[in-house]
């Protein structure tokens, strides 16, 4: 069983999308990366968020599936849809909390972070981890990477009323126990206020790069 | 005299087209037949890679976890910088211009004709109306016989680089503080610093890799006080940010100085026993108050307390910088007046205790040790001392008599081809048309030349100037060492053969050499051979390398010179028990803040600065062609603060145009808090009417000759147009050559 998962640290990334250039060298879905990197709200900061599947241990994704097209790992890695399988239904697209599967058109496949199985499943790193230059992504054993850093391993997301427990952590400076999305202030005090005034033109470049739901 | 008369015809052969995957595709099935560790061709960190090979083709690459510096990790101009080598605008066979456009010609007879005309320059004009125009992405050999070639086989004096627009003002820092130039600890240092001082440096997109080490540190309970204009990613990070006006460093160090100084946070027994020169300088520190260098800086004077204190109380620390305090007409005091505060803690010599310079291209360091900077020998000899000529001269087998004197900088240079002094230009891997300040008036320069050759593998904005290309080869063609920006030396390795008809550059120039009738000096028949007869000429040099092998790198994992002799392991570590002045000491120099050549004035109100972004390198003559990194930032950008926005009535992404003195572009508006109200910025990689060199400033630091790229006057004016960027619009990204033509 493969012990190891994936960290995310969005306080260390510095949007450089080196992550987003290595995924697509990954053996299993060569040329389409499957990691996205947005700006926050680049007219205030220059922060940036990386998007990887969280490899929820109960996947929506895969619970909406109606040809049971995706699979979860022994070991909790979260699979692309088989192809012989996949409907082009897109329920897994529309279903999943953090946005991270994507419909390949030409393919007639969705696609998805598979925690670059054919790489970890041989003790390998997975390629995004390998390059990221700052460790706002790294992999590798619970017990080797918490002890190191000053930040808390959170794997509980709520939405509404929906709860999510993941098999990677994002790496929160809070003491958070949970990342709670409807409150966590990214989406508030912008009610009633059209989001495209405040939407720098570049955080529009970077949706239209990285964020369309097909490739 | 060569004017680029058909753009539009030149883009369309040559590029910046874009190229985004490997040859034939992305295949799963391939079948690698060989994986080649070598290194990224890019920056000073010159990260390990593995390139995969499937017949005689580079199709991936792999992350390289055995090299220590970065242990697989990779920015994104690394990961795919494996795309350069099959790229379509490689330029393949040599060219030379007819009635304005390029045309294929063999080997010969391009060869036959820049040696006919340099010769007829020099036969005409006297040897020194050659001048030699080099870069420091060459590999360390490389720049060795850039150097041999100008002084042996043409005798001129004029040979300079484009490091003198990167680290000299580094250099001549650290050479009158230290009496050596090169970091003076491994990165490997930096998790053991309680402080980190990072000033005028965005290493988190100048540098990337480097980031790993700052997070160890921060890990490890670490603190960051960034010093910079502008909110970087590195300064958002942060814990102390000291955003300054562009230009005010001195201010700000003395500021830092004399809260060290008050709240007797200085190491009086280091001073005492390991430096010279303190009173003078102590005494200028004094004056700076933190509200003295508050009313200067635009920094609150709590902050310069607050960076003192921190820096002051730690008992280990370490201050970096790069191009944001060394791009100045004083650029070498700013550097020495952050050294000033390291003496005067005594923090160096010991691990987590030091100092360091971010080295921006990927040979900055190897470039500048060996004979390629206009008054420089190999080994960091000196071109005006009689001894060091005397030895050079020997082992190049040369009457000291036969070397020419030293020539003068890279500015200079240029300016001495509008005057008609320098007539005939050889250039290597260097794109002044957009690396130069003041671009107009390199135009001119280049178009006043009777004869231009350039030796490059892409067509780059410079080379469109010229009369003959050569075409050269990419990293992954060819051998050899750099010196990445910790003063380790690294190999590259070879991966593939050069295509078409290209050669390597060193091969060529001994080519050009032999037909100069001065082929007997250049009878290398490897690089190895270079860096063998490159050890002996810096043997005894500061920058001595003669112990270093490509074995020993091999074994090593890179050797960090000073290594001596054939039993040295190198030096990792500088400043130990001495500095490398006669009298071991260190030097203080006492600096008073002058601010920059050009201040703001009614005409032109703000502060222009320029710098980089992690998707693209330098002149962009490499990185403007992949794909995936033109996506991510296909055009530049000015940067301003909302409220100077709204007096202007601009809104983000709106095209505007930003003047100064010297000339004007037009760029989209970035709206973001993180700059300040008085600056503006502008990353400085495109070129032609997207070259941010267009505006800046050509004053040069009087001791390094650097230029002042980051702070002169500029006005900005709305142009009533409503066109936003085209991104905006809806397309996915514009090829770079649409980008070119301003389509
Ligand atoms: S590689 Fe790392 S630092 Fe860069 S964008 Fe991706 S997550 Fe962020
Ligand atoms: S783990 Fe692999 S598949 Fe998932 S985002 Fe990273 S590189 Fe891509
Ligand atoms: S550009 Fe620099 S940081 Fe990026 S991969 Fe290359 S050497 Fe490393």
């Amino acid at each position: 069983m493969m012990q190891e998962t994936m960290f995310i640290d969005p306080q260390r990334c510095i949007g450089c999308r080196s992550c987003v250039a290595a995924c697509r060298e990954c053996g299993t879905h060569k040329g389409y990366s499957m990691i996205f990197v947005d700006y926050l709200d680049r007219a205030e900061t220059t922060a940036t968020m990386p998007t990887i599947c969280m490899h929820c241990n109960e996947p929506t994704c895969a619970q909406v599936c109606p040809a049971d097209a995706i699979k979860q790992t022994e070991d909790g890695v979260v699979l692309s849809a088989l192809k012989p399988r996949c409907l082009d239904c897109r329920n897994c697209v529309n279903a999943c909390p953090f946005g991270v599967p994507k419909y390949n058109s030409a393919m007639h496949l969705q696609m998805k972070c598979d925690m670059c199985y054919d790489r970890t499943s041989e003790g390998l790193k997975p390629m995004c981890a390998s390059v990221c230059p700052t460790g706002a992504l790294t992999f590798g054993k619970y017990q080797d990477v918490v002890p190191l850093r000053r930040t808390k391993p959170v794997n509980v997301h709520v939405f509404g009323n929906q709860k999510v427990e993941t098999k990677v952590f994002l790496m929160l400076p809070t003491d958070e126990e949970a990342v709670d999305v409807d409150g966590c202030g990214v989406f508030e005090g912008r009610l009633g206020v059209d989001p495209s005034i405040h939407e720098s033109w570049i955080d529009t470049q970077v949706e239209e790069t990285d964020k369309g739901n097909e490739f | 005299m060569s004017k680029v008369e058909y753009l539009d015809n030149i883009i369309d052969r040559f590029g910046p087209h874009l190229h985004d995957e490997p040859d034939g595709g992305w295949l799963s099935d391939r079948v690698i037949d060989k994986v080649v560790d070598t290194h990224c061709p890019y920056c000073g960190m010159q990260c390990g890679l593995k390139l995969l090979v499937e017949q005689d083709k580079v199709v991936g690459l792999e992350p390289r976890y055995d090299f220590p510096v970065n242990e697989g990790r990779l920015c994104p101009k690394g990961v795919t910088a494996y795309l350069q080598t099959h790229h379509p605008d490689r330029l393949e066979y040599p060219l030379i211009k007819r009635k304005g456009v390029f045309e294929r010609a063999s080997w010969d007879e391009a060869l036959d004709l820049v040696v006919s005309k340099l010769r007829g320059l020099q036969e005409e004009y006297g040897k020194d109306a050659v001048a030699v125009y080099s870069g420091s992405s060459l590999t360390t050999e490389k720049t060795y016989l850039v150097g041999k070639f100008a002084r042996v086989a043409l005798g001129t004096r004029y040979i300079d680089y484009n490091g003198r627009l990167c680290m000299a003002s580094a250099a001549a820092g650290n050479n009158k503080a230290f009496g050596i130039d090169r970091a003076a600890n491994p990165w490997s240092d930096i998790p053991f610093a309680e402080v980190l001082i990072i000033a005028g440096a965005n290493c988190a997109e100048t540098f990337p890799i480097i980031n790993g080490f700052l997070w160890k540190q921060r890990d490890n309970g670490g603190v960051w006080i960034v010093i910079d204009p502008r909110e970087t990613p590195t300064a958002r990070q942060g814990d102390i940010h000291l955003q300054l006006r562009p230009g005010t460093d001195a201010a700000v160090t003395n500021g830092i100085l004399n809260v060290l100084i008050n709240e007797k946070l200085i190491d009086q027994a280091f001073i005492d026993s390991r430096t010279n020169d303190w009173e003078a300088t102590r005494e200028v520190a004094l004056k700076y108050t933190p509200d003295v260098a508050s009313q200067i800086s635009g920094v609150p004077a709590e902050k310069i307390v607050q960076a003192g204190m921190v820096y002051g109380r730690a008992k280990t620390g370490m201050i970096m910088h790069a191009r944001g305090i060394e791009h100045h007409s004083n650029g070498t005091e700013n550097v020495l007046s952050y050294i000033n505060i390291v003496l005067a803690t005594g923090k160096i010599g010991a691990k987590g205790r030091g100092y360091g310079t971010i080295t921006g291209q990927g040979n900055g360091q190897g470039g500048r040790e060996h004979g390629q900077k206009a008054d420089q020998l190999p080994g960091y000899r000196s071109m005006l001392n009689p001894e060091h000529r005397k030895y050079v001269a020997g082992v190049w087998g040369i009457d000291e008599s036969e070397l020419p004197e030293a020539g003068v900088s890279a500015v200079e240079m240029f300016s001495k081809m509008r005057d008609g002094e320098i007539r005939g230009l050889l250039s290597i891997c260097s794109n002044m048309m957009v690396s130069l300040p003041d671009t107009n008036k390199v135009r001119e320069s280049l178009e006043a030349l009777d004869f231009n050759v350039c030796i490059d593998f892409f067509m780059s904005e410079a080379a469109r100037y010229a009369d003959v290309v050569l075409p050269g080869t990419t990293w992954a063609e060819d051998e050899g060492t750099t010196t990445s920006g910790e003063g380790r030396v690294i190999k590259i390795n070879k991966a593939i053969k050069p295509p078409g008809e290209a050669r390597r550059d060193w091969d060529m120039l001994q080519d050009i050499a032999h037909r100069l009738g001065r082929g007997k000096y250049f009878t290398f028949s490897s690089p190895e051979d270079i860096f063998d007869e490159l050890r002996l000429a810096s043997k005894g040099g500061k920058a001595d390398y003669y112990g270093i092998s490509y074995e020993k790198i091999e074994r090593q994992n890179g050797v960090f010179w000073p290594c001596p002799s054939e039993e040295s392991e190198g030096t990792p570590r500088l400043f130990e028990e001495k500095f490398a002045h006669d009298d071991g000491k260190a030097r203080f120099h006492a600096i008073e803040y002058k601010g920059a050549a050009e201040q703001p004035d009614d005409k032109y109100p703000l502060v222009f600065t320029s710098g980089r972004i992690v998707h693209q390198y330098l002149s962009g003559n490499q990185t403007r062609r992949i794909g995936f990194l033109v996506q991510q930032c296909p055009e530049p950008f000015v940067e301003i603060h909302p409220e100077t926005a709204m007096k202007y009535q601009i809104n983000d992404g709106e095209r505007i145009k930003v003047i100064s003195r010297r000339g004007e572009g037009v760029f989209p508006a970035l709206v973001v808090n993180t700059i300040r109200r008085d600056t503006i910025f502008i990353p400085y990689h495109w070129g032609e009417q997207l070259a941010a060199n267009q505006i800046t400033n050509a004053a040069l630091d009087p001791t390094s000759k650097i230029p002042e790229f980051k702070a002169c006057a500029a006005r900005i004016e709305k142009i009533h147009s409503r066109e936003l960027p085209i991104l905006g619009k809806g397309r996915k990204g514009r090829s770079a050559s649409e980008v070119q033509r301003g389509k």
